[in-house]
C-alpha cells in the first residue's frame, strides 16, 4: 500500500490515490517543464512564509486502521436503532426506503458536480423532476435548487421580499423555532428589523389582532410556519395571507412537507413564497446534515429575478422529441452579477433534492395522504396516552396538531431530569424547551411519526409513569 | 496495440421521459405501515380536527409508479451524468474535482451517523463530537487557525459566515457604523462580493495588475480608509496566481483597522506548505467537498469550516464543539456569537469523511498532494500551450501556477470563430467532463480555467491534451463539426430561449403544462 521511495533526501510515499506520486513520473514531468526541483513550481509563495516543519498530524494511515478508528469512534454513539427517541425540533425521524440510499450512493450521482446538461442530463433532469414534485406538493409554479435547510431558506425568503416590496421589516410568530429565528436574524442583521407576533395562550393560533397592530406600511412581509415549530396547524392561513397582503406585504409559509399529504398547500392559501425542510422525504437525520431545503414562489418575473440559487426550466432541444434543461436567468445569481445579487448561493444540496424526488416518486400521491394520517394518528395517540398520567398534559395548546406536540410535566421534576432519566430505560425523550419557551413552564417537545410502533409509545408511557410518579 | 487507453465515447441516450410520463393510475411504490388497531381506535378521527379550510381537498398530482420502474429511471439518470468516477474531470478548475475515496463512503454511511440526531444527549453522541473536535484540531495545525466552526455548508455559506464575524468585531468596537465597506478583488470568487454585500457591506472590487495578475499594493493602500470593515479575498485567486503581496495587505488592511478573511477554496495546493494563519490572517476558510475529498454529491451537500484566530473565536456560531478532559460538549453559552448561520451543527458526515481522507493521508500524504496537484497543473498547461489557439494572457511574469490556470481561447476564437462554449460543447463528445470557463467579468476573453488536482494521472493529462489539440485542428479544419455538437451526447443542442422568456420558462411540470399544454 504505502511503499516509501527516496527522491533526493527527503523519503515521499507513493500514495494510493495520487496516480502521479511515482518518483520516475515525477521526474518525466519534471524533465518535460524543465525544471529540476519541484520546489520551483512554488515561486509564487514567498520563501518567509512557507511552511517549513511537518505538520503535527497522523501519519499516513492504511484503510484498515483508519476504518477501526472511526468505527471505534462511531460505536461510542447511541444512534437510533440502538435507542428510542422522541426527537425533532426541525429534524425528525422517519423511515428512509432502501431504494432512497440505492439511488444517492450512485458514484455518478455523488461524485458529479456542475457540469452542463450534455454530460450531466441525469443530474438536471432529476432537479426539475424534485422541483415538479415540490410544486406539486405546496402548489407553487416556481420551485429553486434546494437550499442548505429551512432557516437559510426563510432568510433567503426575507431577503427576496425586502428586495420586492422596498421595505425593511419582518413579522415572525411568537412560536417559530428559535433556530430558524436565529438564522434569520443573522441573515436579516442590517438589512430589515424582525418583529414577533403574539400567539393565543389557549389555542397557540397566531394573534390576528396583535398582527393587525403590528402590521404597517413598513412591513415587508409575514411569516409564518405551518405545522408550527410546538407542532400544532396554524387554522388561519388564509386569514393571515389576506392580511398581509391588505397591507402591501408579501406572505411567506414555511412547512413540514408530510404535512402536505392532509393539509391545504400554501400555494392555495395566498402564499408569495414558500420554503420549508426537506430532510423528512427520505434522508437520515446524519446529526443534522441530513436538512435542506426548498424555496418556491409565484411566477412572477420580478419574484424570479431575486430568487437566489440557480433555477431549472424544462425546455427543448434540436431533436423532435428530447428533453432539454436549462438555468433560468442565468445572470441574475451572484456568478454573474457579484455584490449586485445581495444574496448569495453556491454548492447546494442536491444530492439530497435528488433522493427527494426519489422518495416522492415512490409514495406517489395516496402513499403521502396515507403517511400523513398514519403519522397524525399516532401523534394523537401519543398525546392521549402521555396525558393520562398524572400531572403531565400533552398538548399544551387546543388546536389541531400533526406530528409533534408540547408535553408539560407540571412543577415536580424538570424536563432535564425526566429526560436523564428515560435515558436510563434507553429512551430519548423530547426537546428541553424550557429555556426557550419558558412562559410555558416545565415543557418538552415530542415527536411521534410512522416509525414509532404502538409498543414504543406505551412503554414511553409506562417510563414516564414511573419517573413522574 | 494500436490506439491503447482511448475510448469511442458514446454517452448513455436513454431519451427518458419525464416521471410525470411514467407510470399508471394505481400503481404504487411504497407501502405505508398501517397503524395498530389500538391506535385506529383511539386516534380514528385525528384529521377530522383539522378544520375543513386547512384539510387538502386534492393529493398532490404526483406520478404513481411501482418500485422496479422507480429505481431503473432513477439509474438511467445516473448513467447520463458524468462524476468524478465517470472520466476526466480535469477541466473543471476552482472546484477540485479530486478522487472521492469509498472507505470514506462506507463510514459516512454507517448507522452510528446517519442515525443520530442532532439535539440527542451528549454523553450518546460522545464519538461524533471527538471526530468533529479532533477535525478542528487538525485544521488548525494546516491553516494555522486557532478554533473553527462546521456549520457553514459550502463556501459562500463560510465567506458570508466570516462577513458577519467582521460585522460582529466592528459592531463589537462601537465601529460598525463607520466600517461598512468590504476590499475584495475581480479575481477571487463571486462569493466574495456576493456574501459580505448579503451582509450589508458595501463592495469595493480591486482589479489585479494584468501582468503580475497580483493586485498593485498602492491600489490597496488607495482603497482602504477609516470605512475599510475588511478585506475578503481568495487565494490562490480562480486564476491558479498565488498573491504573494499578500502579506503586504495583510499589514495594510490591519493598519487601517479591518480584518483579513481568506478564502481558501483553492487550498489543494497549499496543503502542508502555507498555514494563512502564520502569515497574519484573521479568518479563513477550507472547503471539505474541495481539498478535503468530500464528495461534491451533484452539488452539495458540502461542508465549508471557518477557521479564526483565537481574538476572533468569540464571535464564532454557537454551538461550539468543546472537550473538558474528560468528555466532549456542546457550548451555547457565548454571548458575543454571532449567533446561527444553520441549523445544527453543520453536515457531519462531511466531517467524517475529511477525518477519514486526512488520517488516511497522513502530514507527508497532505504535502504529496499539493506537490502533485501542482506538478499536474504545469505540466498541462505546458502541454494546452502548445495547442494552436489557446493562450496565456494574463500574469504572464510568472512561468507557473498553483492548482489550476485560467487559459484563454481568444486567438482560436479570431481565426476560427470557434469560442470557449463551442469548444465545451465539442469536448464532451470525447467522454470528458467540460471545461470552466470563469466566473464574470470575464476579464481574459474566451476563458477556461483547468485543475487537474493530484488525482489525475499523467495519461490523463496527455489524454485530455490530446483531445484539445483535436478539437483546436478541427476548428481550423472543419469549425461546423464543433458549431453542430455535442454529437456523441445523452442530448443534442439545447434550445435556450426559454432560460429568460417568463411566457416559456417552466420551473415546474405543473407550470409546463399550462404553458405548452
Amino acid at each position: 500500500m504505502l511503499l516509501q521511495k527516496r527522491i533526493g533526501v527527503i523519503s515521499v510515499p507513493i500514495h494510493q490515490y495520487i496516480p502521479n506520486s511515482v518518483p520516475e513520473i515525477k521526474k518525466n514531468m519534471l524533465e518535460y517543464l524543465g525544471v529540476k526541483d519541484i520546489e520551483e513550481l512554488f515561486v509564487d509563495i514567498p520563501e518567509m512564509i512557507k511552511c517549513k516543519k511537518r505538520l503535527r498530524l497522523p501519519h499516513p494511515t492504511p484503510e484498515l486502521q483508519v476504518r477501526r478508528n472511526i468505527e471505534g469512534l462511531l460505536s461510542k454513539n447511541k444512534n437510533r436503532n440502538e435507542m428510542l427517541t422522541f426527537l425533532g425540533a426541525g429534524c425528525w425521524p422517519h423511515y428512509v426506503p432502501a431504494v432512497c440510499d440505492e439511488i444517492n450512493s450512485r458514484s455518478e450521482f455523488l461524485t458529479a458536480y456542475t457540469g452542463d446538461v450534455y454530460t450531466d442530463l441525469g443530474r438536471y433532469q432529476a432537479l426539475f423532476e424534485f422541483q415538479s414534485m415540490i410544486g406539486d406538493l405546496i402548489a407553487m409554479d416556481v420551485v429553486s435548487f434546494p437550499t442548505y435547510d429551512w432557516a437559510t431558506a426563510s432568510g433567503d425568503a426575507t431577503h427576496m421580499a425586502v428586495r420586492i416590496t422596498g421595505r425593511h421589516e419582518i413579522l415572525v410568530p411568537k412560536t417559530m423555532s428559535p433556530e430558524r429565528l436565529s438564522v434569520i436574524k443573522t441573515y436579516c442583521q442590517r438589512l430589515a428589523e424582525v418583529k414577533p407576533i403574539n400567539y393565543d395562550p389557549i389555542t397557540g393560533q397566531l394573534d390576528l389582532k396583535d398582527l393587525k397592530k403590528k402590521i404597517s406600511a413598513r412591513t415587508a412581509a409575514v411569516y409564518i410556519e405551518n405545522p408550527t415549530y410546538l407542532g400544532f396547524i396554524e387554522t388561519e392561513g388564509e386569514e393571515i395571507g389576506k392580511i398581509a397582503h391588505d397591507n402591501g406585504a408579501l406572505y411567506i409559509v414555511g412547512v413540514e412537507p408530510l404535512s402536505l399529504g392532509l393539509l391545504t398547500p400554501p400555494g392555495e392559501y395566498g402564499a408569495d413564497i414558500v420554503c420549508g425542510e426537506g430532510q423528512p422525504l427520505g434522508i437520515h437525520m446524519n446529526f443534522g446534515g441530513g436538512l435542506f431545503s426548498f424555496l418556491a414562489c409565484r411566477d412572477d418575473e420580478q419574484f424570479v429575478s431575486v430568487i437566489p440559487h440557480r433555477m431549472i426550466t424544462i425546455t427543448s432541444t434540436e431533436h423532435e422529441g428530447e428533453w432539454g434543461f436549462a438555468y433560468t436567468l442565468p445572470k441574475r445569481t451572484m456568478f454573474a452579477a457579484r455584490e449586485r445579487a445581495t444574496t448569495f448561493t453556491g454548492t447546494a444540496t442536491v444530492l439530497w433534492a435528488i433522493t427527494a424526488a426519489v422518495y416522492m416518486s415512490l409514495l406517489g400521491p395516496k402513499g403521502i395522504t396515507e403517511l400523513a394520517e398514519v403519522i397524525m394518528q399516532k401523534a394523537y395517540y401519543a398525546m392521549r396516552r402521555i396525558s393520562e398520567i398524572d400531572g403531565v398534559m400533552a398538548p399544551i395548546f387546543k388546536s389541531p396538531h400533526f406530528k409533534e406536540f408540547t408535553v408539560n410535566f407540571g412543577t415536580d421534576q424538570t424536563v432535564s431530569e425526566v429526560n436523564k432519566n428515560l435515558l436510563k430505560h434507553g429512551i430519548q425523550g423530547g426537546k428541553d424547551i424550557t429555556k426557550e419557551f419558558p412562559q410555558l413552564g416545565n415543557t418538552a417537545l415530542y415527536c411521534v411519526t410512522e416509525i414509532h410502533m404502538k409498543e414504543d409509545i406505551d412503554r414511553l408511557v409506562a417510563v414516564l409513569e414511573d419517573i413522574v410518579k | 496495440m494500436k490506439n491503447k487507453g482511448t475510448t469511442t465515447y458514446h454517452a448513455v441516450r436513454w431519451r427518458e421521459p419525464i416521471i410525470y410520463e411514467l407510470g399508471r393510475k394505481g400503481r404504487r411504490g411504497f407501502m405505508i405501515p398501517k397503524v395498530e388497531p389500538e391506535i385506529k381506535a383511539v386516534a380514528r378521527d385525528a384529521v377530522l380536527s383539522i378544520p375543513d379550510k386547512m384539510r387538502r381537498k386534492t393529493p398532490p398530482e404526483w406520478p404513481e409508479l411501482s418500485e422496479p420502474e422507480v429505481v431503473r429511471h432513477f439509474i438511467r439518470l445516473s448513467q447520463q451524468t458524468f462524476g468524478v468516477d465517470s472520466g476526466i474531470n480535469v477541466g473543471v478548475g476552482t472546484c477540485t474535482m479530486k478522487y472521492n475515496p469509498k472507505v470514506n463512503e462506507a463510514l459516512a454511511r454507517s448507522p452510528g451517523i446517519t442515525g443520530l440526531h442532532p439535539l440527542q444527549d451528549e454523553s450518546t453522541v460522545q464519538g461524533i463530537l471527538e471526530i468533529i473536535y479532533k477535525l478542528q484540531e487538525w485544521l488548525c495545525e494546516i491553516s494555522g487557525m486557532d478554533k473553527f466552526s462546521f456549520q457553514p455548508r459550502g463556501g459562500a455559506h463560510a465567506v458570508f459566515t466570516n462577513a458577519c464575524i467582521i460585522r460582529a468585531f466592528h459592531k463589537y468596537n462601537g465601529e460598525l457604523d463607520q466600517r461598512d465597506e468590504i476590499i475584495t478583488t475581480v479575481v477571487s470568487h463571486p462569493c466574495n462580493a456576493a456574501a459580505p454585500a448579503s451582509a450589508g457591506f458595501k463592495i469595493v472590487t480591486l482589479y489585479p495588475d494584468e501582468k503580475t495578475g497580483c493586485i498593485n499594493v498602492e491600489a490597496l493602500k488607495a482603497a482602504v480608509s477609516k470605512r475599510t470593515a475588511g478585506m475578503m479575498i481568495t487565494n490562490p485567486y480562480d486564476t491558479g496566481i498565488f498573491d504573494s503581496n499578500i502579506i503586504e495587505y495583510i499589514n495594510i488592511i490591519h493598519e487601517a483597522g479591518g480584518l483579513v478573511a481568506i478564502d481558501q477554496a483553492n487550498a489543494n495546493c497549499l496543503l502542508g506548505r502555507v498555514r494563512i494563519g502564520d502569515v497574519g490572517a484573521d479568518l479563513c476558510h477550507f472547503n471539505l467537498h474541495k481539498s478535503f475529498s468530500t464528495p461534491h454529491g451533484s452539488c452539495g451537500p458540502g461542508s465549508a469550516p471557518v477557521g479564526v484566530k483565537e481574538e476572533f473565536a468569540k464571535f464564532l456560531p454557537i454551538p461550539t464543539v468543546e472537550f473538558d478532559g474528560s468528555k466532549y460538549y456542546l457550548d451555547y453559552d457565548r454571548p458575543h456569537s454571532i449567533g446561527k448561520v444553520a441549523e445544527f451543527h453543520g453536515v457531519a458526515q462531511n466531517v467524517v469523511r475529511a477525518y477519514a481522507w486526512i488520517l488516511t493521508m497522513g502530514a507527508e500524504g497532505l504535502r504529496e498532494t499539493s506537490e502533485v496537484a501542482v506538478l499536474n497543473n504545469n505540466y498541462l498547461l505546458k502541454k494546452l500551450l502548445e495547442i494552436r489557439g489557446v493562450s496565456l494572457p494574463w500574469g504572464k511574469s510568472r512561468p507557473f501556477r498553483m492548482q489550476d490556470v485560467r487559459l484563454s481561447l481568444e486567438k482560436l476564437k479570431e481565426e476560427t470563430g470557434i469560442r470557449i462554449d463551442d469548444v465545451n460543447r465539442r469536448i464532451v463528445d470525447f467522454g470528458v467532463q467540460r471545461c470552466f470557463t470563469s466566473h464574470e467579468p470575464w476579464i481574459v476573453p474566451e476563458p477556461f480555467t483547468p485543475e487537474p488536482t493530484e488525482s489525475a494521472s499523467k495519461e490523463d493529462l496527455d489524454r485530455f491534451a490530446e483531445i484539445f489539440s483535436r478539437i483546436s485542428t478541427e476548428a481550423y479544419t472543419n469549425p461546423e463539426k464543433i458549431k453542430n455538437a455535442p454529437h456523441n451526447c445523452a442530448i443534442s443542442r439545447v434550445n435556450l430561449n426559454p432560460s429568460s422568456d417568463p411566457k416559456k420558462w417552466a420551473m415546474t411540470w405543473r407550470s409546463y403544462i399550462k404553458k405548452h399544454g
